[in-house]
Protein backbone atom coordinates (compact mmCIF):
# COMPACT_ATOMS: atom_id res chain seq x y z
CA UNK A 1 0.00 0.00 0.00
CA UNK A 2 2.39 2.35 0.97
CA UNK A 3 4.90 1.55 -2.10
CA UNK A 4 1.33 2.09 -4.25
CA UNK A 5 1.12 5.59 -2.76
CA UNK A 6 5.08 6.47 -3.14
CA UNK A 7 4.84 5.42 -6.47
CA UNK A 8 1.97 7.97 -7.88
CA UNK A 9 3.99 8.33 -11.20
CA UNK A 10 3.89 4.48 -11.94
CA UNK A 11 1.62 2.79 -14.18
CA UNK A 12 -0.84 0.70 -13.31
CA UNK A 13 0.76 -1.99 -15.23
CA UNK A 14 3.87 -1.72 -13.36
CA UNK A 15 2.57 -2.43 -9.99
CA UNK A 16 3.37 -5.80 -8.78
CA UNK A 17 0.24 -8.43 -8.07
CA UNK A 18 0.62 -7.51 -4.26
CA UNK A 19 -0.05 -3.77 -4.57
CA UNK A 20 -2.44 -4.16 -7.02
CA UNK A 21 -4.26 -6.01 -4.10
CA UNK A 22 -3.80 -3.07 -1.44
CA UNK A 23 -3.82 -0.39 -3.48
CA UNK A 24 -7.51 2.33 -2.81
CA UNK A 25 -8.46 4.51 -5.14
CA UNK A 26 -10.41 6.46 -2.29
CA UNK A 27 -8.92 7.96 0.77
CA UNK A 28 -12.21 7.16 2.71
CA UNK A 29 -12.20 5.52 6.20
CA UNK A 30 -12.61 1.88 5.74
CA UNK A 31 -16.08 0.69 7.55
CA UNK A 32 -15.57 -0.73 10.94
CA UNK A 33 -17.14 -3.56 11.53
CA UNK A 34 -20.06 -3.09 14.29
CA UNK A 35 -20.07 -5.74 16.68
CA UNK A 36 -22.95 -7.91 17.23
CA UNK A 37 -26.18 -6.51 19.17
CA UNK A 38 -26.33 -9.53 21.17
CA UNK A 39 -22.72 -8.48 22.88
CA UNK A 40 -23.54 -5.76 24.46
CA UNK A 41 -27.36 -6.97 25.56
CA UNK A 42 -27.80 -7.94 29.30
CA UNK A 43 -28.20 -11.40 27.95
CA UNK A 44 -24.18 -11.47 26.98
CA UNK A 45 -22.34 -13.43 29.29
CA UNK A 46 -18.59 -14.39 28.20
CA UNK A 47 -17.99 -18.08 27.78
CA UNK A 48 -17.25 -20.30 29.80
CA UNK A 49 -17.89 -19.22 33.09
CA UNK A 50 -20.63 -17.09 34.14
CA UNK A 51 -20.38 -17.58 37.84
CA UNK A 52 -16.69 -16.96 38.05
CA UNK A 53 -16.79 -13.98 35.74
CA UNK A 54 -19.35 -12.32 37.99
CA UNK A 55 -17.39 -13.10 41.08
CA UNK A 56 -14.02 -11.86 39.15
CA UNK A 57 -16.32 -8.73 38.42
CA UNK A 58 -17.16 -8.48 42.09
CA UNK A 59 -13.71 -9.02 43.21
CA UNK A 60 -12.34 -6.13 41.26
CA UNK A 61 -14.38 -3.68 42.86
CA UNK A 62 -14.11 -4.33 46.42
CA UNK A 63 -10.01 -4.89 45.80
CA UNK A 64 -10.20 -1.33 44.97
CA UNK A 65 -12.20 0.22 47.95
CA UNK A 66 -9.50 1.01 50.49
CA UNK A 67 -10.66 1.00 53.91
CA UNK A 68 -9.64 2.19 57.22
CA UNK A 69 -7.79 -1.08 58.49
CA UNK A 70 -5.28 -1.14 55.61
CA UNK A 71 -4.82 2.51 56.04
CA UNK A 72 -3.80 1.91 59.35
CA UNK A 73 -1.23 -1.23 58.13
CA UNK A 74 0.08 1.48 55.81
CA UNK A 75 1.02 4.02 58.70
CA UNK A 76 2.10 0.86 60.69
CA UNK A 77 4.09 -0.50 57.63
CA UNK A 78 5.93 3.08 57.19
CA UNK A 79 6.77 3.03 61.06
CA UNK A 80 8.52 -0.44 60.63
CA UNK A 81 10.41 0.61 57.38
CA UNK A 82 11.62 3.46 59.08
CA UNK A 83 12.57 2.10 61.97
CA UNK A 84 14.30 -0.51 59.74
CA UNK A 85 15.89 2.32 57.86
CA UNK A 86 16.37 4.92 60.63
CA UNK A 87 20.03 4.84 60.61
CA UNK A 88 20.70 5.27 57.01
CA UNK A 89 18.37 7.97 57.15
CA UNK A 90 20.49 9.87 59.33
CA UNK A 91 23.45 8.76 57.75
CA UNK A 92 22.10 10.48 54.81
CA UNK A 93 21.59 13.40 56.82
CA UNK A 94 24.76 14.01 57.74
CA UNK A 95 26.81 15.19 55.00
CA UNK A 96 24.15 17.88 53.92
CA UNK A 97 21.86 18.31 57.15
CA UNK A 98 21.62 18.66 60.75
CA UNK A 99 22.01 14.16 61.25
CA UNK A 100 18.68 13.82 62.09
CA UNK A 101 16.02 13.11 59.51
CA UNK A 102 15.89 8.92 61.27
CA UNK A 103 15.62 9.94 64.51
CA UNK A 104 13.29 12.36 64.23
CA UNK A 105 11.08 10.29 61.93
CA UNK A 106 11.82 7.37 63.91
CA UNK A 107 10.27 9.02 67.02
CA UNK A 108 7.63 10.87 64.48
CA UNK A 109 6.06 6.98 63.15
CA UNK A 110 6.22 5.55 66.59
CA UNK A 111 3.86 7.56 67.84
CA UNK A 112 1.68 7.76 64.84
CA UNK A 113 1.52 3.56 65.23
CA UNK A 114 0.95 3.69 68.99
CA UNK A 115 -1.99 6.66 68.02
CA UNK A 116 -3.53 4.43 65.80
CA UNK A 117 -3.09 1.43 67.92
CA UNK A 118 -5.15 3.11 70.89
CA UNK A 119 -7.68 4.74 69.30
CA UNK A 120 -8.32 3.17 65.53
CA UNK A 121 -10.06 5.45 63.24
CA UNK A 122 -12.96 4.04 61.34
CA UNK A 123 -12.28 6.03 57.83
CA UNK A 124 -9.14 6.00 56.02
CA UNK A 125 -9.34 9.86 56.03
CA UNK A 126 -9.32 9.86 59.50
CA UNK A 127 -6.33 7.38 59.56
CA UNK A 128 -4.03 10.04 57.96
CA UNK A 129 -5.58 13.09 59.59
CA UNK A 130 -4.58 11.64 62.78
CA UNK A 131 -1.01 10.30 61.64
CA UNK A 132 -0.23 13.96 60.10
CA UNK A 133 -1.67 15.32 63.31
CA UNK A 134 1.04 13.50 65.20
CA UNK A 135 3.86 14.07 62.76
CA UNK A 136 3.60 17.85 63.56
CA UNK A 137 3.49 17.12 66.89
CA UNK A 138 6.50 14.69 67.63
CA UNK A 139 8.74 15.03 64.98
CA UNK A 140 10.79 18.44 65.54
CA UNK A 141 12.49 18.80 62.45
CA UNK A 142 10.92 20.22 58.91
CA UNK A 143 9.83 16.74 57.99
CA UNK A 144 7.28 16.91 60.65
CA UNK A 145 5.11 19.99 59.51
CA UNK A 146 6.23 18.55 55.90
CA UNK A 147 4.93 14.70 56.15
CA UNK A 148 1.81 16.28 58.63
CA UNK A 149 0.81 18.95 56.17
CA UNK A 150 1.06 15.45 53.24
CA UNK A 151 -1.24 13.69 55.27
CA UNK A 152 -3.43 16.15 56.99
CA UNK A 153 -4.16 17.61 53.95
CA UNK A 154 -5.10 14.77 52.04
CA UNK A 155 -6.74 12.87 55.10
CA UNK A 156 -9.15 15.77 54.52
CA UNK A 157 -9.52 15.49 50.70
CA UNK A 158 -10.97 11.56 51.72
CA UNK A 159 -13.32 13.08 54.37
CA UNK A 160 -15.52 10.37 56.35
CA UNK A 161 -15.79 8.03 53.24
CA UNK A 162 -15.57 4.52 54.92
CA UNK A 163 -13.85 3.23 51.96
CA UNK A 164 -12.02 5.11 48.86
CA UNK A 165 -10.74 4.02 45.58
CA UNK A 166 -7.33 4.33 44.01
CA UNK A 167 -8.14 7.11 42.06
CA UNK A 168 -9.32 9.05 45.01
CA UNK A 169 -6.35 8.46 47.42
CA UNK A 170 -4.24 9.72 44.43
CA UNK A 171 -6.39 12.62 43.89
CA UNK A 172 -6.14 13.52 47.12
CA UNK A 173 -2.26 12.84 48.21
CA UNK A 174 -2.00 15.04 44.89
CA UNK A 175 -3.25 18.09 46.94
CA UNK A 176 -1.18 16.91 49.28
CA UNK A 177 1.81 17.14 47.57
CA UNK A 178 1.20 20.22 46.32
CA UNK A 179 0.41 21.56 49.68
CA UNK A 180 3.72 20.35 50.77
CA UNK A 181 5.06 22.33 47.86
CA UNK A 182 3.61 25.30 48.73
CA UNK A 183 4.18 25.45 52.74
CA UNK A 184 8.31 24.53 51.52
CA UNK A 185 8.04 26.85 48.87
CA UNK A 186 9.99 24.71 46.61
CA UNK A 187 9.06 22.29 43.37
CA UNK A 188 10.35 19.25 42.00
CA UNK A 189 14.21 18.94 41.16
CA UNK A 190 14.98 21.41 44.39
CA UNK A 191 16.53 18.36 45.93
CA UNK A 192 13.64 17.34 48.41
CA UNK A 193 11.06 15.01 49.26
CA UNK A 194 8.89 16.41 46.16
CA UNK A 195 11.27 14.91 43.94
CA UNK A 196 9.98 11.19 45.34
CA UNK A 197 7.00 12.14 46.14
CA UNK A 198 5.81 13.98 42.71
CA UNK A 199 6.56 11.23 40.38
CA UNK A 200 5.29 8.57 42.89
CA UNK A 201 1.78 9.98 43.39
CA UNK A 202 1.27 10.31 39.35
CA UNK A 203 2.69 6.79 38.63
CA UNK A 204 -0.39 5.89 41.68
CA UNK A 205 -2.59 6.20 38.43
CA UNK A 206 -1.21 2.59 37.23
CA UNK A 207 -0.42 1.22 39.95
CA UNK A 208 0.88 1.00 43.99
CA UNK A 209 3.94 -1.49 42.88
CA UNK A 210 4.72 1.43 40.30
CA UNK A 211 4.29 4.10 42.58
CA UNK A 212 6.85 2.65 44.61
CA UNK A 213 9.19 2.09 42.48
CA UNK A 214 8.69 6.20 40.79
CA UNK A 215 9.74 6.81 44.23
CA UNK A 216 12.61 5.36 45.02
CA UNK A 217 14.16 6.40 41.47
CA UNK A 218 13.01 9.71 42.28
CA UNK A 219 15.12 9.86 45.78
CA UNK A 220 17.66 7.89 43.86
CA UNK A 221 17.56 10.77 40.83
CA UNK A 222 18.51 13.56 43.89
CA UNK A 223 22.01 12.58 43.97
CA UNK A 224 23.17 14.96 41.26
CA UNK A 225 21.22 17.49 42.14
CA UNK A 226 22.09 20.76 43.71
CA UNK A 227 19.62 21.65 46.90
CA UNK A 228 18.22 24.71 47.07
CA UNK A 229 15.70 24.33 50.01
CA UNK A 230 16.56 23.83 53.56
CA UNK A 231 19.72 23.36 55.67
CA UNK A 232 21.24 21.70 52.96
CA UNK A 233 20.69 24.59 50.11
CA UNK A 234 23.63 26.54 52.27
CA UNK A 235 26.21 23.94 51.01
CA UNK A 236 25.59 25.21 47.40
CA UNK A 237 27.71 22.98 45.07
CA UNK A 238 28.87 20.76 48.00
CA UNK A 239 25.48 19.20 48.45
CA UNK A 240 26.01 17.89 44.87
CA UNK A 241 26.48 13.57 45.09
CA UNK A 242 24.35 12.78 48.19
CA UNK A 243 21.38 11.93 47.99
CA UNK A 244 18.58 13.62 49.69
CA UNK A 245 17.30 12.20 52.81
CA UNK A 246 13.83 13.55 52.75
CA UNK A 247 13.28 11.65 49.28
CA UNK A 248 14.66 8.82 50.37
CA UNK A 249 12.38 8.68 53.15
CA UNK A 250 8.90 9.59 51.44
CA UNK A 251 10.31 6.58 48.93
CA UNK A 252 9.85 4.53 52.08
CA UNK A 253 5.98 5.98 52.80
CA UNK A 254 4.94 4.52 49.26
CA UNK A 255 7.36 1.37 49.58
CA UNK A 256 4.83 0.63 52.86
CA UNK A 257 1.84 1.00 50.99
CA UNK A 258 3.24 -1.13 48.05
CA UNK A 259 3.76 -3.79 50.69
CA UNK A 260 0.23 -3.65 52.24
CA UNK A 261 -1.56 -3.55 49.15
CA UNK A 262 0.32 -6.09 47.87
CA UNK B 1 9.60 25.24 78.00
CA UNK B 2 7.66 28.30 77.81
CA UNK B 3 8.14 31.03 80.66
CA UNK B 4 5.84 33.60 80.42
CA UNK B 5 7.93 36.94 81.24
CA UNK B 6 5.16 39.57 81.40
CA UNK B 7 1.38 39.19 81.76
CA UNK B 8 -1.29 41.31 80.13
CA UNK B 9 -3.67 43.47 81.71
CA UNK B 10 -7.32 43.68 80.60
CA UNK B 11 -10.29 41.07 80.74
CA UNK B 12 -10.51 38.96 77.57
CA UNK B 13 -11.80 40.58 74.34
CA UNK B 14 -11.95 43.84 76.39
CA UNK B 15 -10.84 47.13 75.26
CA UNK B 16 -7.51 46.78 76.95
CA UNK B 17 -6.44 43.57 75.90
CA UNK B 18 -3.21 42.93 74.94
CA UNK B 19 -1.86 41.13 71.52
CA UNK B 20 0.61 38.42 73.06
CA UNK B 21 4.03 37.41 71.38
CA UNK B 22 5.34 34.12 70.78
CA UNK B 23 8.94 33.38 70.37
CA UNK B 24 9.96 30.19 68.62
CA UNK B 25 13.33 28.98 68.21
CA UNK B 26 15.20 25.58 67.68
CA UNK B 27 16.84 26.44 70.63
CA UNK B 28 15.19 26.75 74.37
CA UNK B 29 18.12 28.88 75.72
CA UNK B 30 17.55 31.52 72.16
CA UNK B 31 13.72 31.79 73.07
CA UNK B 32 14.22 32.56 76.29
CA UNK B 33 16.91 34.73 76.11
CA UNK B 34 15.13 36.68 73.02
CA UNK B 35 12.36 37.32 75.30
CA UNK B 36 14.34 38.58 77.74
CA UNK B 37 16.01 40.77 75.85
CA UNK B 38 12.87 42.10 74.23
CA UNK B 39 11.26 42.41 77.24
CA UNK B 40 14.36 44.38 78.92
CA UNK B 41 14.49 46.63 75.98
CA UNK B 42 10.87 48.06 76.84
CA UNK B 43 11.98 48.89 80.19
CA UNK B 44 9.18 49.43 82.61
CA UNK B 45 6.45 49.30 79.92
CA UNK B 46 6.77 45.65 78.93
CA UNK B 47 3.28 44.78 79.36
CA UNK B 48 2.39 42.58 76.23
CA UNK B 49 2.08 38.99 77.15
CA UNK B 50 5.49 37.08 76.01
CA UNK B 51 6.34 33.37 76.03
CA UNK B 52 9.55 31.20 74.58
CA UNK B 53 8.88 28.26 73.19
CA UNK B 54 12.15 26.85 72.28
CA UNK B 55 13.62 23.44 71.45
CA UNK B 56 12.10 20.26 71.85
CA UNK B 57 10.45 19.11 74.66
CA UNK B 58 13.13 16.92 76.15
CA UNK B 59 15.45 20.08 75.98
CA UNK B 60 17.12 19.20 72.51
CA UNK B 61 16.98 21.27 69.59
CA UNK B 62 14.27 21.74 67.26
CA UNK B 63 10.85 23.10 67.14
CA UNK B 64 8.03 21.53 69.11
CA UNK B 65 4.70 22.23 68.41
CA UNK B 66 3.16 20.89 71.31
CA UNK B 67 5.31 24.19 73.45
CA UNK B 68 4.09 26.80 70.71
CA UNK B 69 0.57 25.68 71.14
CA UNK B 70 1.41 25.63 75.12
CA UNK B 71 2.24 29.15 74.42
CA UNK B 72 0.11 30.33 72.39
CA UNK B 73 -2.30 29.71 74.93
CA UNK B 74 -0.79 31.00 77.89
CA UNK B 75 -0.46 34.81 76.07
CA UNK B 76 -3.72 34.86 74.34
CA UNK B 77 -5.69 37.84 75.42
CA UNK B 78 -8.09 38.04 72.72
CA UNK B 79 -6.56 40.01 71.03
CA UNK B 80 -4.70 38.03 68.96
CA UNK B 81 -1.45 36.35 69.33
CA UNK B 82 1.97 37.44 67.11
CA UNK B 83 4.13 34.17 66.78
CA UNK B 84 7.88 35.37 65.49
CA UNK B 85 10.33 32.25 64.69
CA UNK B 86 13.65 31.82 63.78
CA UNK B 87 14.06 29.80 60.88
CA UNK B 88 13.79 26.42 58.98
CA UNK B 89 11.02 24.26 61.22
CA UNK B 90 10.05 26.53 63.39
CA UNK B 91 8.68 28.27 59.98
CA UNK B 92 7.21 25.21 58.78
CA UNK B 93 5.61 23.88 62.23
CA UNK B 94 3.76 27.69 62.58
CA UNK B 95 2.77 27.91 59.19
CA UNK B 96 1.52 24.16 59.05
CA UNK B 97 -0.39 24.47 62.54
CA UNK B 98 -2.01 27.26 61.14
CA UNK B 99 -3.36 25.95 57.47
CA UNK B 100 -4.19 22.65 58.92
CA UNK B 101 -5.03 22.63 62.46
CA UNK B 102 -7.27 24.21 64.75
CA UNK B 103 -4.89 23.79 67.91
CA UNK B 104 -3.86 27.71 67.96
CA UNK B 105 -5.69 30.25 69.49
CA UNK B 106 -8.16 32.27 66.40
CA UNK B 107 -6.31 35.17 65.77
CA UNK B 108 -2.71 33.49 65.82
CA UNK B 109 -0.34 35.18 63.14
CA UNK B 110 2.73 34.16 61.92
CA UNK B 111 5.10 37.01 61.67
CA UNK B 112 7.08 37.58 59.19
CA UNK B 113 10.12 39.40 60.91
CA UNK B 114 14.00 39.18 61.70
CA UNK B 115 13.56 37.22 65.44
CA UNK B 116 15.60 39.07 67.60
CA UNK B 117 14.77 42.83 66.34
CA UNK B 118 11.52 41.84 65.43
CA UNK B 119 10.52 40.60 69.02
CA UNK B 120 11.70 43.90 70.04
CA UNK B 121 9.56 45.74 68.57
CA UNK B 122 6.68 43.63 68.43
CA UNK B 123 7.31 43.64 72.39
CA UNK B 124 7.27 47.12 72.41
CA UNK B 125 4.24 48.13 70.39
CA UNK B 126 2.10 45.31 71.55
CA UNK B 127 2.94 46.79 75.10
CA UNK B 128 1.78 50.46 73.44
CA UNK B 129 -1.77 48.71 72.97
CA UNK B 130 -1.36 48.42 69.61
CA UNK B 131 -3.45 45.76 67.67
CA UNK B 132 -2.27 42.76 65.48
CA UNK B 133 -2.12 44.41 62.42
CA UNK B 134 0.12 47.33 64.17
CA UNK B 135 2.23 44.54 65.91
CA UNK B 136 2.98 42.63 62.88
CA UNK B 137 3.92 45.75 60.65
CA UNK B 138 6.33 47.01 63.12
CA UNK B 139 8.21 43.70 63.47
CA UNK B 140 8.28 43.53 59.26
CA UNK B 141 9.67 47.06 59.84
CA UNK B 142 12.72 45.63 61.50
CA UNK B 143 13.79 43.67 57.98
CA UNK B 144 13.84 47.23 56.84
CA UNK B 145 16.55 48.27 59.23
CA UNK B 146 19.95 48.15 57.71
CA UNK B 147 23.36 47.90 59.23
CA UNK B 148 25.77 49.42 57.10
Amino acid sequence: MGRAGADARATVGALTCQDRLFARESTAPLPVPSPHPYLSSPQFVPYPYPYAYRRSQEQHVTETALDAALFIRWMQAAAALVDREAERLTELDSPIGDADHGSNLQRGFTSVAKALESEPPAAPGAVLTTAGRQLISTVGGASGPLYGTLLRRAGKALGDAPGVTAEELQAALRGGVDAVAQLGGSAVGDKTMLDALAPAVEALGTSFADAAEAAEKGAVDTTPLQARKGRASYLGERSIGHQDPGATSSALLFAALAEVTA
Amino acid sequence: MSAETAAGKGPDGGPEALVGIVLVSHGKAVAESVAELAVGLAGGNAKAPVTAAGGTPDGGLGTSAELITKAARTVDRGAGVAVLVDLGSAVLTVKALLAEGDELPEGTRLVDAPFLEGAVAAVVTASAGADLDAVASAAAEAYSYRKE
